[in-house]
């Protein structure tokens, strides 16, 4: 387990690393390296970024029971909030620069487009997770509820592969490494769900060591 | 294999009228600096990829052309990968001497052209055309070529002939993407006969006055102004006039959503995305994409009374 001292060092460093990615495109601009077409750069980049931290998010908690560091589940927020980040500039750059604010051809792209359509849906559902990403929100809702609430993030994460493999072309190679990612992220749960209805069928008796693992999902502060 | 008809000749071809009375001192002068030519550095070789002086061409836009740097490093040239910046990476790879191009098919005089011999056939024309690629995309490119119509009359289609079928290399050793699978190898395009033999439809050998970059479809690649890009077919190895429309490369990966006949249009979108509106690289605002790519004067009639929803 990591001191208060330590987990505040390590969100320090993460919070750090985690703007890297809109440093280099800040840096890219500037110094014009973007190649020929920097909208189309910037705009796949902050997509693809929205999509890494979501499969991050997701990874934690597989990672936290295979690893046994429980305090992975404390940067798991962080992490989330910039999956958030990262949407909200990938769609500013859609509406402001490669659509200039043309708000009919908007709609007409939101309704008619359906890698649009689904990209949208997956940022709507979005934003009240993000909106109920702190203490006073869990405590407001319930932790049961917030938990019912916060599990959308399985279906944002399939509506942001699909918006990815539907907007390519012809090459679906890295559409496709995303969605083995997320299948095996969705897969790992799905198994560990099922193996323990399986134990908790098989033996009436009373549980003992199994339920000392389970983590409350209120941080702690 | 060239067809020695005096109007052929390229005027640059021609021995000056000064060179030619003075033929024995220029013999003498001649056999003196052999010597000192052979032992030239070879940066000479390399000063002559500066192809000869084109003639201005009528059907030049009179946009700005798009800077070289973007025109060589922004490429879709699936051979060698599918990334932009992946043509200009890896193309080096391709060798473009010895090359031919083998034209025939449903024609009376079917030719293999030397590459080397193909460029001299008539004086280069400089086109500068714009160029809208299906993704939304376009650029100004001033290419130098010969128009296709040259070239097909030189084999005289036959009367059964429709279409054009355009093929290009696909040699594993050079084009690292054929080894992969996402599109059928070799790369074919085609066109409808009257598309090929019109005037607007240019053979590039160059642009901006020099030898075309290898990511660019060197040595030889077609330029359809009116279509979307991928109309306009690479580093092409053959050329077949045939009776039936060709099976496209891109029909055969997806007819529902490029054509055959694929021609810019606003009005008709790609299934996936709008075609309303394209980007002229190194502009910010969008620009409205025009029928036809701004050439609907000179081609529209080619499509009199078809349903060009239908035909996309």
């Amino acid at each position: 387990m990591l001191s208060q001292k330590q987990l505040s060092a390590l969100k320090s460093l993460l919070f750090v690393a985690c703007l890297l990615p809109l440093a280099r495109l800040g840096w890219g601009s500037w110094s014009d390296q973007l190649g020929a077409n920097p909208i189309e750069f910037i705009t796949r980049s902050l997509g693809t970024w929205t999509l890494n931290f979501l499969l991050i998010t997701l990874a934690i908690s597989p990672l936290r029971k295979l690893t046994g560091w429980h305090w992975l589940l404390r940067l798991r927020r962080m992490l989330g909030l910039f999956a958030f980040f990262y949407v909200v500039l990938h769609l500013a750059t859609y509406l402001w620069l490669d659509q200039f604010f043309d708000w009919p051809a908007i709609l007409k792209d939101i309704l008619k487009r359906p890698f649009i359509t689904v990209g949208m849906s997956a940022f709507v559902l979005l934003v009240p997770l993000a909106a109920t990403s702190s203490n006073a929100m869990i405590r407001r809702l319930g932790g049961k509820r917030w938990q019912q609430l916060h599990r959308s993030i399985y279906a944002i994460a399939i509506f942001a592969v699909v918006h990815y493999w539907w907007l390519v072309k012809q090459d679906v190679t890295l559409p496709a490494v995303y969605a083995l990612l997320l299948a095996l992220l969705l897969g790992v749960r799905a198994l560990w769900r099922e193996q323990e209805r399986r134990r908790q069928l098989a033996c009436v008796k009373p549980r003992t060591k199994e339920r000392d693992k389970v983590i409350p999902i209120i941080a702690r502060q | 294999m060239l067809i020695q008809q005096p109007a052929d000749i390229a005027p640059s071809e021609i021995t000056p009228q000064g060179v030619f009375d003075r033929r024995r001192e220029f013999l003498k002068t001649a056999a003196g600096t052999a010597l000192g030519l052979a032992l030239q550095p070879v940066t000479d070789a390399l000063a002559a990829e500066k192809l000869a002086a084109a003639t201005r061409s009528p059907f030049s836009t009179a946009e700005k052309p798009t800077p070289y740097k973007d025109v060589t490093g922004y490429n879709n040239f699936y051979e060698f990968g599918t990334d932009k910046s992946d043509p200009a990476e890896h193309a080096h790879t391709l060798k473009t001497r010895p090359w031919s191009i083998a034209v025939e098919g449903l024609v009376k005089q079917p030719k293999t052209f030397a590459i080397d011999d193909l460029i001299k056939l008539v004086p280069l024309e400089e086109r500068i055309y714009r160029m809208r690629c299906v993704e939304g995309w376009s650029m100004v490119i001033p290419w130098l070529g010969l128009p296709l119509a040259t070239l097909l009359k030189q084999v005289e289609p036959q009367g059964a002939a429709k279409y054009v079928e355009f093929i290009s290399a696909a040699d594993p050793r050079t084009m690292p993407g054929v080894n992969s699978r996402v599109l059928e190898w070799p790369y074919v395009e085609g066109l409808r006969l009257d598309e090929a033999l019109h005037p607007l439809s240019l053979l590039a050998v160059g642009l901006y006055g020099e030898v075309l970059p290898n990511q660019n479809g060197a040595p030889l690649r077609l330029v359809v102004p009116w279509k979307y890009g991928f109309k306009s077919g690479k580093s092409i190895v053959k050329i077949r006039l045939v009776e039936r429309e060709p099976q496209t490369s891109w029909v055969k990966a997806n007819a529902r959503e490029y054509g055959f006949y694929s021609n810019v249009n606003p009005d008709v979108d790609h299934p996936r995305w709008s075609q309303a509106k394209e980007r002229r690289i190194g502009e910010f605002i969008k620009r409205k994409t025009l029928p036809f790519n701004g050439y609907a004067d000179q081609v529209a009639k080619l499509y009199a009374g078809m349903d060009l929803k239908k035909y996309y």
